[in-house]
């Protein structure tokens, strides 16, 4: 049967699969928005600004594991996605991003809404494709998904004109997709993961060091299966908090720049680092020279471009980390007696590991007279679910969510790692709850960055998506403001927001429901009106305004050389 | 310790490649000294081959980054020396009175050809491996040499295996 192109990307999102768009319609989009009233399968959420809505579909991909798709309009529509875009490629989250373009006899003539948005997002897209003929949209949507979602998973660009949304063709799925340029290599080699075994069983002050590659790869399972066998200790990078329960006793936390004591000393004095889905970021490993001096490194990681790309790697292992895992938990079946003899060989490491752990917990000094952000974080974790999604924004709230939350479960905590960007909280949680209308689902920002994309409070009251929006607000850009005390001589230059906004009235201007508090024996209380309410819900509390994020290691310092106390 | 290498790189004849194998050298910081880029006899596929400079750490990054393009088909690191390689030069050469007869004995030495001809100048022809074309640049240099081009070299492995093995 003949449809015309907007149609056939319609038929073939339905063919992946697709039940929920972010999408923001305009002129060279506006035949697909036509169709789409006759496609009742596609449930379509329009944010109101497209960069919210590609943080939605970024935020729906984190928390589910699917394709998240967002489509936006040619020119201003489609830059607007680009932050979103970059986001997402930076932290590895499946998405498709569908950009309007105009005429294909119009490409490159300076077009009304006219930009290259192939070229604008090359550097931040797994892939892109420009279509040019109405028949290979199956082929392309096909190659798209499967792209965006296997091996190491990114962001893939669709650039459709609107002469090829109207023109007419055959609607043809194709069977199988087969990318002679592009074959992952999922399956560990053998060979490798033997050799990574006898390593292990070897060691005498192993971490692992686990990073949101486990996450992506649903590999939480095998990971805490491998972790509580060998009783090695567990420390997890921002993107991996949630693929090792951090209740249990040999999770170190998170470790880097604002890590857990414990975690960046196990790291520096251990004598093997299996490295899980991680890239030795740079906020992760301090300076380099100086990185875990005794370790001999093992880093699976479906991605050869991640390996020996920051640090040397002594036993490489490309390939999925839920296959590797799973072939090492199987290969450990065949060493009973060398298992019998590490567990006790890690005795010594273990009460190293508690001592750190004791000296220096993560911590910080409660009061009565004046809410700490650290405390409304413990406060949440006790009062909410298990399986609770929380959202992020980027900056000093951020860090305390990732050391006081206790993450238990992957895919419950959806936060901006790589790009580290400021407006993802809000949108991101909202696409999080359109996914799961049922589950909890919080967002945690400042004052800063909840009006970057405070809009999509709109959005989440249309939508009925009742996400718990928790402001740490402190009336400044709260991270900027610390580097500027700790190392600018307190000079707080454009960091201190002056004007405060009225966020309780804010959220019901919007129709949600607001609640202020600045007392901390309040907290407790707006929590649990707030998530008892079946809406969206804006909760502000006025914070201690100088509270630092502790410990540090400041830019260019070596892992242990902590600043503890400031 | 910086090695130049060859690297071919056998890709998809589509849309934005070439922009996409740049993009990533420039983005990532790594050094092209050449790039050559034709179709193959396999309709649909086209060779790169770019010459390019860096330590080991920095060449292993460059080809896995290549391997990682969709659209990059298989990347073939010739090291330093592995493969036959070639290069073309254009050369435009002053020639008049006495340096007319030098210009020719340089291009017969090199086995090079003269392409155009007027009563000042020579355009010469030479192709061979790219240390060749330095040294005829460097004898035809004091001579006057007007303007240059080279196409940059293109590399093919030794023996009878193609490059499917």
């Amino acid at each position: 049967m003949k449809m015309n192109g907007a149609r056939i990307l319609l038929e073939s999102l339905k063919r992946e699969g697709v039940d929920l768009v972010f999408g923001y319609p305009g002129g060279t989009v506006i035949n697909i928005y036509d169709e789409l009233m006759n496609v009742r399968e596609i449930r379509h959420i329009l944010p109101r600004h497209e960069q919210g809505g590609t943080h939605a579909a970024d935020g729906y991909a984190r928390a589910t594991g699917k394709v998240g798709v967002a489509i936006a309009t040619s020119g201003p529509g489609a830059t607007n996605t680009v932050t979103g875009i970059a986001t997402a490629y930076m932290d590895s989250i499946p998405m498709v991003i569908i950009s309007g373009q105009v005429p294909t006899p119009l490409i490159g003539n300076d077009a009304f809404q006219e930009v290259d948005m192939i070229g604008i997002t090359r550097p931040i897209t797994k892939h892109s494709f420009l279509v040019r003929n109405p028949k290979d949209i199956p082929a392309i949507v096909r190659k798209a998904f499967y792209i965006a979602r296997s091996g190491r998973p990114g962001p893939v660009l669709i650039d459709f004109p609107k002469d090829v949304q109207i023109a007419q063709a055959e609607f043809k799925w194709p069977e199988n997709v087969d990318i002679r340029g592009y074959k992952p290599n999922l399956g560990g080699h053998p060979r490798q993961v033997e050799k990574a075994i006898s390593m292990m069983l070897a060691a005498r002050r192993p971490v692992m060091y686990v990073g949101g590659g486990v996450i992506l790869a649903n590999a939480a399972d095998e990971l805490t299966a491998l972790a509580r066998r060998l009783q090695f200790p567990v420390t997890t990078t921002l993107m991996g908090l949630g693929s090792f329960p951090e209740n249990d006793p040999l999770a170190l936390k998170m470790l880097g720049m604002h890590g857990a004591y414990a975690a960046n000393m196990a790291m520096t004095h251990s004598d093997l680092i299996l490295a899980v889905g991680a890239r030795f970021d740079d906020r992760v490993t301090g300076k380099i020279a100086t990185f875990a001096p005794h370790a001999k490194i093992i880093h699976i990681d479906v991605d050869p471009t991640s390996i020996r790309k920051n640090v040397r790697v002594d036993l490489p292992i490309v390939g999925d980390t839920k296959d590797v895992l799973a072939k090492m938990l199987l290969e450990l079946d065949k060493q009973a007696a060398s298992l019998k003899e590490l567990l006790k060989n890690l005795t010594a490491w273990h009460e190293d590991i508690s001592g750190w752990k004791e000296k220096h917990p993560l911590s910080y000094k409660q009061s009565t007279s004046v809410i700490k952000p650290q405390y409304v974080i413990q406060k949440l974790r006790e009062l909410s679910n298990d399986d609770a999604i929380m959202a992020t924004d980027v900056g000093q709230h951020q860090m305390w969510a990732a050391q006081f939350f206790e993450f238990h479960q992957p895919r419950t905590l959806l936060t901006s790692g790589g790009l580290g960007t400021m407006g993802f909280g809000l949108p991101a949680a909202m696409g999080a709850q359109a996914a799961f209308p049922k589950r909890q689902v919080i967002c945690v920002c400042g004052d800063g960055g909840v009006q970057m994309n405070i809009q999509e409070l709109a959005t989440m009251v249309q939508n009925r998506l009742p996400v718990k929006i928790v402001i740490l607000n402190n009336n400044f850009l709260g991270m900027v403001r610390q580097w500027q005390e700790l190392f600018f001589d307190k000079r707080y230059s454009q960091t201190c927001m002056e004007l405060p906004i009225d966020f309780v009235k804010l959220a019901e201007a919007y129709g949600a429901k607001g609640l202020r508090t600045e007392k901390p024996a309040e907290v407790e209380q707006v929590i649990k009106e707030a998530l008892a309410h079946n809406g969206p819900v804006v909760m502000e509390f006025k914070i201690a305004r100088e509270e630092k994020v502790l410990p540090m290691v400041p830019a260019g310092a070596s892992l242990n050389e902590m600043v503890l106390n400031a | 310790m910086h090695h130049s290498h060859t690297i071919s790189v056998l890709v998809e004849n589509e849309f934005g490649v070439l922009a996409r194998v740049a993009g990533l050298f420039s983005g990532r910081g790594f050094n092209i000294d050449s790039l050559t880029v034709a179709p193959t006899n396999e309709e649909g596929l086209s060779r790169m081959t770019i010459v390019t400079r860096g330590d080991e750490n920095v060449l292993e990054q460059i080809t896995k980054q290549l391997n990682k393009l969709v659209d990059v088909i298989k990347v073939i690191d010739f090291g330093d020396g592995s493969a036959i390689e070639r290069e073309m030069a254009l050369i435009k050469v002053t020639a008049e009175d006495e340096s007319r007869a030098e210009v020719l004995r340089i291009v017969d030495i090199f086995r090079a050809k003269i392409i155009d001809v007027t009563p000042k100048s020579y355009t010469i022809e030479a192709t061979g491996a790219p240390v060749k074309i330095d040294a005829i640049l460097e004898l035809l240099r004091p001579l006057g040499l007007k303007e240059l081009v080279r196409t940059g070299a293109v590399a093919i492995g030794r023996g009878a295996k193609g490059w499917k093995g």
